[in-house]
């Protein structure tokens, strides 16, 4: 362990533990944009610059790890000059549309330029000018946003394993990208949404729906598969507008692609909400009529019709019909196909009731085939 | 005849570019005609030869006649066979192409270690290294030293990194030794970028092997057994002598497996860069080897900790480990007598800009800034004024004239805000302004920034933008201040060396010529007349004898005038590309 002293305060924490985290023990707050703690530190905003004794220049608290004896100020007005000066730097090449900006409410840049008061910024000059859009279905990419935080390329490289952006450039061209500036076509998995600290990185679907100040948040479990991821749906006037997830979960705020984007089948017109029986056609048998040619098993089902029923009338019927069946043909006429969506307990409790209650061993897995 | 005959033609950059490899063809055809051949075959011999140093006067021939050496300069293809006939066949040097006091001057002052052999010798030749003493430090340190006791040597020698920076060569050793790591690497940094200097290339050029003897005796220090040398793509001629001496090292056994049957491995693998000058700095050096886009990481740890794929890791730059076989082969007190108490040994320079001799030199450590640029240099071309030199390229800062007499040594050149660097050395006139030097690096600094922290990508762009409108005559009153807050908060945010002093330039500017920005800024003039929307054009009427040249050549129609009378300048339509300026004989055309 290591004993440390910060703005006057002692702290013992663990060793390798960066000066930015043993702050953050103590609450003390310290500016950052390209610092994320599931992320390799980066050391590429400077805005969490801390002067150290003994060390003749101000280091980044988030890639310096802590010293014995060590003996750190994170604010004077020194220090504070130069976040200023950076944060102003950042602004110079940034479109500050804050008003009809997606991310306003919910900026960490934005942010820190209220809290540093930066309304007249010191410098002017160029501004990164792009005007190509990204032709992917979920991704909107908008680079002069961009501060080159880096989070996404970490996250995409390091979390994700996929790479599928980096830096490209140099100087003040430099920016991010996939290879050879073509349109994104990865995973699409959104995690370097989550974590891009601007504006320019949102999803596709959210654009004019509202922003963080409009929503309520409210937690769920993921309905795709069985990892159980958390998810916390963004909600505004009772419609789903977003997905995130929170850092403190089983996923610890990762999603995929389904998870994160594909939240649109609730608002759905198409989406079932309540049991339905088909209710065959009376001219038909049960099964179709089969003689009137190949497609006539279609016309047959495109004929019948559904019957809205409750819950209880609907397991009632297929208990009644699957007792028939394995009465009248005997139960390995039954088969049953589980599924990924389920969690573990319900694929368990789902063969378990086809073994024993059922009693046929034709269950199986759509991950299968 | 019986004479040894040899002819040596200097074939660096310079020599290259300059024509020697026709030289030599010519040299070839010459001696075949004039039947040389038949007679002295076993005896006269070519050679080429890396960089001589004075690459001004390219192409450099020596011809040694039974161990006379007479030094031709300025040799083209043409001039060969007047050699071959009237010297080499009859005996008589042809005085006039010899090297004058010159080429004397230029050396007199010169003490080489790095460059001893450089321009000697044959850098694609083994056996031309091995006759000079080639690799015997290699066999002395590897059969007749500990680690311990190497890294002893070069401590005593005071040895410091060339590369810039001037980190005890023997201390980072030590430090490489003293890493835990069953693997360790060493890498040889020869990515060269600052704009203006060539001294790692004409070494790798002229004495590849040692710097290959460098990093051999280096990596048996440190117990490396594998070693990079990381150079620049744009260095073909350096890359290819460099993969020659390697498996010419190898096929003699200093390379490779049990090496001259100690049971020490090493080997050497080259990484060509793709010219990003930020990959000089070591961690972005690193990460591209690893294949990685080359972006600088914080430091600690150090590549000594934790460097190449997270091993222990010695960075040296080309001088640093060319000095290594002559410090092992002549004793660290011969080296360390020469330059000043902190600073040892020698230094290689390229000198470059507004002096006469152009050129690759090596100087001890403490030598003036005078001796340097007067006495080595020959002075400024034209015999203008001597205004200032800039050292250490775009890291560096200018020092003034009136500092002429200072000490090039890594300590005093700091003291007023410059840095030895890496070497470059670019001599400025009266004719040069300031704070268009200042853009000038400012420009490559910053295309050259890796974009990855704040102040470097984005801070460098707008103190361009800021000189760029003080030399467009667009300059506030308080830019001055501006852009001395600006550099000096950008020096103190950066990541790297980059970016810490990528303002250098500016703020040395500033510094010692003050007086330009503000005649930039308040009286929008250029006093050296060099920034071009600050200047006005204009006909001295009793100069100009109506001849009609200006208002051919005048792209924008400016130019009136009937024939045999004063023409006029309409200011209005000038856009002030200086055509008229440099066509007119009468010097009648005005500009300020």
């Amino acid at each position: 362990m290591i004993t440390l002293i910060i703005d006057g305060q002692k702290i013992t924490v663990p060793e390798g533990t960066s000066v930015l985290d043993a702050a953050k023990k103590l609450e003390i707050p310290i500016p950052t944009l390209c610092h994320h703690p599931k992320l390799s530190p980066y050391g590429g905003c400077r805005l969490c610059i801390v002067e150290i004794k003994g060390m003749a220049r101000p280091v980044t608290s988030c890639t310096t790890p802590v010293n014995e004896g060590m003996e750190v100020t994170t604010t004077s007005p020194y220090i504070e000059r130069l976040r200023r000066t950076v944060l102003d730097l950042l602004l110079t090449d940034h479109p500050n549309d804050c008003m009809v900006c997606e991310k306003a409410g919910d900026c960490t840049l934005q942010e820190l330029a209220y809290f540093y008061g930066l309304r007249e910024l010191r410098f002017q000059g160029e501004k990164r000018i792009y005007t190509k859009r990204d032709g992917n279905p979920f991704i909107e990419r908008d680079t002069e946003k961009c501060i080159l935080c880096g989070k996404c390329v970490r996250i995409c490289d390091e979390i994700q394993g996929v790479g599928a952006i980096d830096f490209a450039y140099r100087g003040f061209k430099a920016k991010i990208c996939p290879p050879h500036e073509k349109d994104l076509d990865c995973e699409f998995c959104g995690q370097c949404v989550a974590v891009c600290p601007t504006g320019a990185l949102t999803g596709k679907m959210w654009a004019l729906k509202g922003r963080q100040k409009d929503i309520r948040e409210i937690d769920t479990i993921c309905p795709y598969c069985g990892c159980g991821c958390n998810l916390t749906l963004h909600v505004r006037r009772n419609k789903v507008i977003r997905v995130s997830s929170k850092e403190d979960t089983v996923n610890e705020g990762w999603l995929c692609a389904k998870g994160r984007f594909s939240y649109g089948f609730i608002n759905s017109p198409e989406r079932l909400t309540k049991p339905l029986i088909r209710i065959a056609p009376k001219e038909s048998s049960e099964f179709g009529v089969r003689s009137s040619g190949l497609n006539s098993s279609l016309v047959t089902r495109h004929t019948s019709h559904f019957k809205e029923v409750s819950w209880d009338e609907a397991l009632d019927y297929v208990a009644e019909r699957l007792r028939d069946i394995k009465e009248k043909h005997s139960p390995d006429a039954i088969g049953a196909l589980a599924s990924a969506r389920c969690t573990n307990e319900e694929n368990y409790l789902f063969q378990k009731f086809m073994r024993a209650v059922i009693g046929t061993n034709n269950i199986d897995h759509c991950a299968r085939y | 005849m019986k004479a040894d005959i040899k002819i040596k033609v200097c074939m660096g950059t310079g020599g290259v570019a300059a024509g020697g490899a026709d030289v030599i063809r010519a040299f070839k055809n010459k001696l075949k005609t004039a039947g040389i051949k038949a007679s002295v075959e076993r005896h006269c011999s070519l050679h080429k030869v890396g960089c001589r140093g004075l690459c001004a006067k390219d192409v450099l021939v020596d011809v040694i006649i039974d161990g006379n050496k007479t030094t031709y300069q300025d040799i083209k293809p043409d001039m060969v066979s007047g050699i071959v006939k009237e010297h080499i066949i009859e005996g008589n040097p042809i005085i006039d192409w010899t090297v004058g006091d010159e080429y004397h001057n230029f050396h007199r002052k010169q003490i080489k270690v790095v460059l001893s052999d450089c321009g000697d010798i044959d850098p694609e030749d083994i056996s031309a290294y091995i006759a000079v003493g080639g690799y015997e430090a290699t066999k002395k340190v590897l059969t007749s030293m500990t680690p311990e006791e190497t890294i002893e040597v070069i401590k005593k020698s005071g040895l410091r990194g060339r590369g810039g920076a001037g980190f005890p060569t023997g201390l980072k050793w030590e430090l490489g030794r003293k890493a835990q790591s069953e693997q360790k690497y060493i890498i040889c940094n020869a990515d060269e970028g600052d704009p203006g200097a060539f001294m790692d290339r004409s070494v790798v050029e002229g004495n590849p092997h040692a710097v290959i003897e460098g990093m051999i005796i280096g990596a048996y220090s440190i117990s490396a057994d594998r070693g990079y040398v990381y150079i620049r793509a744009e260095y073909p001629l350096a890359v290819e002598r460099l993969r020659r001496a390697l498996d010419q090292a190898r096929k003699n056994k200093f390379l490779g497996k049990n090496i001259l049957g100690t049971g020490f491995d090493f080997d050497i693998k080259i990484k060509l860069g793709a010219g990003a000058f930020v990959c000089g700095e070591e961690t972005a050096l690193i990460a591209s080897i690893e294949g990685q886009r080359g972006m600088p990481r914080a430091k600690p740890p150090y590549p000594v900790q934790k460097g190449l794929w997270g091993n222990p890791t010695v960075i040296n730059n080309v001088e640093t480990l060319a000095n290594i076989p002559y410090i092992i082969r002549k004793g660290a007190e011969w080296f360390s007598s020469f330059g000043t108490e902190k600073s040892k040994g020698t230094k290689v320079f390229a000198l470059t800009g507004k002096v006469k001799n152009t050129g690759l030199i090596e100087v001890p450590m403490g030598i003036s800034l005078r001796e340097i640029i007067y006495d080595i240099g020959g002075g400024i071309e034209g015999d203008r004024a001597f205004k200032a030199v800039q050292t250490g390229g775009p890291s560096g800062g200018c020092i003034p004239a009136e500092l002429i007499d200072i000490k090039v040594d890594f300590e005093s050149l700091a003291q007023v805000g410059s840095i030895v660097g890496s070497g470059g050395m670019v001599v400025l006139d009266e004719t040069d302004c300031m704070v268009n030097i200042a853009k000038f690096f400012l420009e490559f600094t910053q295309s050259e920034s890796c974009g990855k922290c704040t102040p470097c990508r984005v801070g460098t762009k707008r103190l361009l933008e800021i000189l760029e409108r003080i030399t467009s005559g667009d300059g506030k009153e308080d830019d001055i201040e501006l852009l001395e807050a600006l550099s000096n908060d950008i020096k103190a945010t950066s990541l790297c060396g980059l970016g810490q002093t990528a303002p250098n330039p500016v703020l040395s500017t500033i510094k010692y010529f003050r007086h330009e920005y503000d005649a930039h800024i308040k009286d929008k003039k250029c006093p050296a007349k060099v920034c071009k929307h600050l200047l006005a054009y204009s006909i001295i009427d009793e100069f100009c004898k109506g001849c009609g040249a200006c208002k051919r050549v005048c792209p924008a129609g400016a130019i009136t005038g009937e024939k045999k009378k004063a023409h006029t300048i309409d200011p209005d339509l000038c856009i002030k590309c200086g055509a008229c300026f440099e066509i007119c004989k009468f010097n009648a055309v005005g500009k300020g």
